[in-house]
Formats: structure tokens, C-alpha cells, sequence
């Protein structure tokens, strides 16, 4: 029963991991319609000039608000020089370019950064709260808690703004919102540069937990898209809770599951995206996209 | 040595004389082997300079200054070396296209050095078959030592298997009520270390192991791992885990609560790279093995052949820190080529050199620590066997117990 418990509170705080980033990319995709592979090593670099502000002497919510800033800056640039003349390409192109991006980034972190592991620090108090038997990690709980106040957030913005309102129309039906006047690539633009925001929180949150280094979010990033999968790449809840189903099951398959062991971890993540793209393509919370021919 | 045996066995009759002549000069031929000149000996090194392992790269860069020292001093028996390096990125395709590079178009004598274990794989069968030297690979698998099936291919290093059996003697001798749990990568050096701890243990030992656990290099935590392993009671920690995975495991364990005997594999013990990431409190009581001298520990600082070293890192490898172990594993692999160049007097052949480099004995170099000596025949391919138990006192790895010969452990 200890076991039990100690594997979901563990799983819970992985799948803290998975979701907030499965978060940003199923932010890219409502917003943009399109998978973005680069999204864990983008939060990843930007975590990396959040320690450059903290060496630099910032304080650690100054440092915050400036990854913040620059992940902003860095989506938004990316869509207008990389991904906007690639406007009419096919979707494939698209792809490529993301994975593209991704191998960039993580060598240009790695050239400036080098690939030894840094410690991040942690905006939470260090020490272990105890309950009964259970040790939480009051980290742990942090990147939770953040996770699901991102995910408040995003429902908000998308569903009680105006611009929000128009972001999910763009995406609905680019030609007719332009021709009620919605300026189309900009709202894209503004995609790229909120999913990147979501990312530099999700960077800043993981870092303390599997230090800092290039490759931190090659793993999760696998995670991440098993998340989006079984939640529903439409649906940001829905992603949400894939992150934490994906963190528990992994654990408690590891756990349970001889056949399974700690071996085959990934490979119960890389199941589920099979299984869920065969029996329920849209994941769990998903809708099937409609369209009127 | 050819020459001598030749002339000892001529009887005094003329024909024999012109035969002699033929058999003294023959190993002459033989000697010149490509990379090798009246003035030079030229070799080659593959070091990751660029990719996820570059820190390793200075361990090529090390070797270059040591290099530079012996031929500003005149080189060996008149001849400079001529070291050529270049990056391997630790990718085994390129591993493999630039060992072809150095063999086949800079026609160097021998490959020395290069570090990582699935690089040294990729190329150990073109080395073999081409016949030429890869001398003294960095790294600590058990099978470079394999004179049968691989003559041209040696190692250096204490074999991560025998550091495996220093834990196990350490836990039979010490820990009597030992309830034993690993965590290990999954793969070649995971298990490298687990074999040889199993072994160290005995049929009896075995069953002090209370949990197994295992991580992916693809896992972003092992905190799963970590819960499980203090759930199953376990007392003593052997983790097996490279650097990243190192500093969460011993971070984690002592953020739940979980306080065992706690042995880390030699491959993370960098108190810079490991356990200041982790945190210097939590590593506290870590026990690991060593075989080279931490540059930092103030009893070595008088030593001739340390301050050598410094002055050499000062002087060719102003950028290198010296107190990085991966500059004291270049420096030692140097000196080790050097000392069995020298060994081969005359006849700088690829056949001698290997012959020479089985044939090493007790051989101390500066940069191990006191007592460690290296020993090889042509059937025992590994020169170093000894290793000796650290314990992390919160600043620095301090050295405790006894020196243990691995060699002397039953296989």
C-alpha cells in the first residue's frame, strides 16, 4: 500500500512534467493547427537564458518575467522569419521544419552552455512536507499547481477574450476570418508566441527537478506527445490529464507489471499513442474535427 | 630483439654471414611500418570535441600537452611525436570515418587513447582486422581485454566489472546484514558493473540483493526507481548511473527520507559535475573508488611528478582545468604510451608496440594513487586492477580502507 501510494504521488509529479508540456503543444495546435517538435527544446533553451539572467545577478521572478519575455519574443520571431514563408507549403514541410528546429536549438544550448548538468533553483521552499508516510515534495506540488493555473488561464483567455475568440476562429476558418477582418498571420504569430510562453513556465518549473542541461526535455518530449495523444490534441484539459494518466500508469506498470519493469517504461508511453490513434484517434477528450464539404 | 637473436645463432662459416646480414636487416624492414620515420612517430587520437559528451574532450587535448612536453625535451630515442586528433562527436558513424581517416590517409602507427565505450565498439573489428594498434582506450568495459580475439586492442583502465567486485568485497567484509538495491542503465555498462558485482557477491551474497531497478537514458526522472528501491527495505544503495541521473538519485533518496550505505559507480563520482548539482549535504558519507589522485587534494601538492603536471597543463593547455579528472586520465594515458614507446626501443613497429604494451611491469605513473601499479602479459590485457575505496566527507573524496587488487578476486 506504501508503494502504492508513494509510486502515484511520484507518477503525479512526472505527470506534472508531461502536462505542462503536452499544455504548449496542444496550445500550438488550437491555436495554429500544427504539431511543433521543437516545443520541449525551445522551453528548454529559454530555461537556459533564465540561468544566464540568475548568473547575471536577477532576481529569480525578475529572471521568470524575462524568459517569459523572451520566450514570447522567440515564438512570435520564429513564426514571422521560419514559419510564415512556409505559409502555403504542405503540412510535411512544416514538420520538418519543427524537427529542424529542434536538433538546432538543442546543439546551439549545448554549444553555448556545454552539456554538463547546472542546478536550477526552485521559487518553492526545499524541505520535504510530511504527511503520514508520505513525503511530498513541495517542488513537486509546484509544477501541479502551476500546471492547472496555466491550464485556467488558457481556458480563459480562450474562451471569455475577444482575442481569444479570434485566435480559435483563425484556426476554425482562416478565409472567413480574415474577411470579417481578423488580421489571420498575426493571431498566428501571437500562437507561437503564448505556446512559447507556456513552455519557458514548464522549463522553469522542470529544471529544478532534472537539472538543466540540452537534453532535458528529449524524454519528456516523448511523454509529452503520448499526453496530448490520449487527451486529445483539441482539448487542453484533456492533455492535461493525459500528462497525469501517462505519469501514474508509467509508474505503476514499472511497478506492477513484471513483463513491463522499469525497462519498458517508454515503451508503455509509445503504446499508448498507437493505441489511442487506433481505437479513439482523438484521444479521450477530443473532438473530431467537422467539416462541411 | 630480432636483431640479436639473429646474429647470437650465425655460425662463423661465410654463407652463414651473408644469411645473417638478410636476417639483421629484415626487422629493419619490418620496422618501418607506416607512421614511423627516423624522426618521427606519428599517431592518432579520437576524442569528442563537439556533441553530448564533449567534456571528455580534454582528455585528447591533455595527451596533446603531455606530447608537447617530450618533444620539446627531444622526443622518445630521437624520434617527436607527431599526434594528430581529431573529434570522434562520440557518434559511432564518425568514430569510424575518421579512425579510416587516420589509418588510411594520415597512416599513423597506432590509435591511443580514445575515449567511450560505443565509439572504441564501432571501430574495434577495422582496428583488428587492419592490424593496427588501438592502444589504451578510455574506458572501463571489460571487453577490451580480450588478447585472443582482439590482439590489437587494449585498455587502461580498472574494468567496470572489478570496480563492481570492490563494492561486493567491501559489503561482505563490512555490512553483515546487507539488504542490497541497484539501479542501473540498461545497457552494456549498466549491466558491465552489475555482472561484476554479482560475481563479487557469490552464490551466498546474491541473495542480500532486495530490488533491481533499471533506467532508460530517455527517462527524464528516476524518482519511480528511487521510491521503490527505499520501499523494498534496502540498506545499501550500489547506484550504476551515468552524471544527470547520478545527482537526481542522490538528491531524491535523500529528499524521501532514504539513508543507505550508498556506493556510486567511479563513472559520476566529480564532486564539480555530480554531487554539487545534487547538493554537497546529501552526498555526504558516498563511498566510491578511485585510481587516479584528485588534483585538488592538498597531500599530493609537493609530489615532483604532480607538480609536473601542473606545470605542463600550465604551460600547453593554459585553457584546460587542471583540477578536471578528464585532464589527469589524458596526462596518464599519454604518459603510459610514452613510457611503452620507449619500452620498444628500435624496433618502433605496430607488432612491437602491442608486444610492448603486453609487457608491462609494475609500472607506476605519478597520477595514480600511491601503492597502484600497472601490470600486463599477453594473456592479461587490462593494466590497471587496483582501485581504492573514497568516502565524500562533504567537501572532498577522502580515501579510506585498503587498496584491493582485483586481480587477486576470484572471476
Amino acid at each position: 500500500m506504501q508503494t502504492f501510494v508513494a509510486q502515484v504521488i511520484s507518477g503525479l509529479s512526472t505527470g506534472g512534467i508531461y502536462a505542462s508540456i503536452a499544455l504548449a503543444l496542444v496550445l500550438i495546435y488550437q491555436s495554429t493547427g500544427l504539431v511543433n517538435f521543437a516545443q520541449g527544446e525551445m522551453a528548454m533553451f529559454t530555461t537556459y537564458m533564465a540561468w544566464s539572467m540568475l548568473n547575471a545577478g536577477w532576481g529569480y521572478w525578475p529572471a521568470f518575467v524575462g524568459a517569459c519575455l523572451f520566450a514570447f519574443a522567440l515564438g512570435f520571431g520564429l513564426e514571422r522569419l521560419v514559419i510564415r514563408p512556409l505559409e502555403t507549403a504542405p503540412e510535411l514541410a512544416l514538420v520538418i521544419v519543427t524537427i529542424g528546429l529542434l536538433t538546432i536549438f538543442n546543439s546551439v544550448a549545448g554549444w553555448i552552455y556545454t552539456y554538463t548538468i547546472k542546478p536550477f533553483p526552485s521559487p518553492f521552499p526545499a524541505a520535504p512536507i510530511k504527511v503520514g508516510f508520505m513525503v511530498l515534495n513541495p517542488q513537486d506540488l509546484g509544477v501541479v499547481g502551476v500546471t492547472l493555473l496555466m491550464l485556467a488561464l488558457i481556458y480563459l483567455f480562450f474562451h471569455s477574450t475577444r482575442l481569444g475568440l479570434a485566435m480559435r476562429a483563425v484556426v476554425e476558418n482562416p478565409v472567413s476570418s480574415r474577411l470579417v477582418g481578423i488580421r489571420v498571420s498575426w493571431m498566428l504569430a501571437l500562437g507561437w508566441g503564448m505556446a512559447a510562453v507556456v513552455g519557458a513556465v514548464a522549463g522553469l518549473m522542470v529544471a529544478p527537478l532534472v537539472f538543466l542541461e540540452p537534453n532535458m526535455m528529449g524524454g519528456v518530449l516523448i511523454y509529452a506527445f503520448a499526453s496530448a495523444t490520449l487527451g486529445g490534441f483539441s482539448s487542453a484539459g484533456g492533455a492535461v490529464v493525459g500528462g497525469f494518466v501517462m505519469g501514474i500508469l508509467e509508474n505503476l506498470t514499472g511497478t506492477y507489471i513484471t513483463l513491463v519493469g522499469t525497462k519498458l517504461k517508454l515503451t508503455v508511453a509509445l503504446a499508448v499513442i498507437v493505441l489511442v490513434l487506433l481505437i479513439k484517434p482523438t484521444g479521450l477528450f477530443g473532438r473530431a474535427a467537422v467539416r462541411r464539404v | 630483439m630480432g636483431k640479436a637473436n639473429a646474429r647470437k645463432t650465425v655460425p662463423a662459416a661465410g654463407w652463414a654471414v651473408m644469411l645473417a646480414i638478410v636476417l639483421a636487416v629484415a626487422p629493419a624492414w619490418a620496422a618501418q611500418d607506416e607512421g614511423v620515420s627516423a624522426t618521427e612517430v606519428k599517431i592518432g587520437s579520437l576524442e569528442p570535441y563537439s556533441g553530448s559528451a564533449s567534456s571528455y574532450g580534454a582528455v585528447g587535448i591533455a595527451m596533446g600537452a603531455y606530447f608537447k612536453k617530450i618533444n620539446g625535451e627531444g622526443g622518445v630515442n630521437g624520434r617527436k611525436i607527431n599526434y594528430i586528433t581529431y573529434d570522434s562527436a562520440y557518434s559511432p558513424p564518425r568514430m569510424v570515418e575518421m579512425a579510416r581517416r587516420l589509418v588510411e590517409q594520415d597512416h599513423v602507427l597506432a590509435i591511443v587513447g580514445s575515449i567511450g565505450t560505443p565509439v572504441n565498439t564501432a571501430i574495434w573489428k577495422y582496428m583488428n582486422d587492419r592490424k593496427v594498434p588501438q592502444l589504451f582506450v578510455t574506458t572501463g568495459a571489460t571487453k577490451w581485454g580480450d588478447p585472443k580475439g582482439h590482439p590489437w586492442t587494449i585498455g587502461w583502465m580498472p574494468t567496470y566489472q572489478s570496480e563492481g567486485r570492490v563494492y561486493a568485497r567491501y559489503i561482505l567484509d563490512h555490512i553483515p546484514d546487507a539488504k542490497i538495491g541497484i539501479l542501473y542503465q540498461n545497457d552494456d555498462y549498466g549491466k558491465d558493473y552489475v555482472v561484476g558485482f554479482k560475481d563479487g557477491l557469490g552464490e551466498k551474497g546474491r541473495k542480500l540483493i532486495v530490488r533491481e531497478q533499471t533506467y532508460e537514458t530517455s527517462d527524464p526522472t528516476i524518482d519511480s526507481q528511487i521510491v521503490n528501491l527505499k520501499n523494498s527495505g534496502a540498506n545499501v544503495f550500489f547506484n550504476v548511473t551515468i552524471p544527470k541521473y547520478a545527482s537526481q538519485a542522490i538528491k531524491k533518496a535523500y529528499e524521501i527520507g532514504w539513508h543507505p550505505v550508498h556506493f556510486l559507480n567511479n563513472v559520476s563520482n566529480s564532486v564539480k559535475i555530480v554531487l554539487e548539482p545534487a547538493g554537497l549535504e546529501a552526498s555526504k558519507g558516498l563511498i566510491t573508488t578511485e585510481f587516479v589522485i584528485d588534483p585538488a587534494d592538498p597531500r599530493y601538492q609537493n609530489e615532483p611528478g604532480f607538480k609536473e603536471y601542473m606545470a605542463v597543463m600550465r604551460e600547453y593547455d593554459p585553457q584546460g582545468d587542471p583540477y578536471d579528472q578528464f585532464n589527469v586520465w589524458g596526462y596518464t594515458v599519454a604518459q603510459l604510451f610514452i613510457r611503452t614507446l620507449k619500452q620498444c626501443g628500435k624496433d618502433v613497429s605496430r607488432a612491437n608496440l602491442m608486444r610492448q604494451a603486453a609487457n608491462l611491469h609494475d609500472l607506476r605513473l605519478p597520477l595514480l594513487i600511491p601503492g597502484i601499479v600497472i601490470n600486463t602479459s599477453p594473456t592479461d590485457f587490462y593494466p590497471i586492477k587496483q582501485l581504492h575505496l573514497a568516502k565524500f566527507d562533504g567537501k572532498r573524496w577522502v580515501l579510506f580502507g585498503k587498496l584491493y587488487d582485483t586481480s587477486k578476486m576470484h572471476r
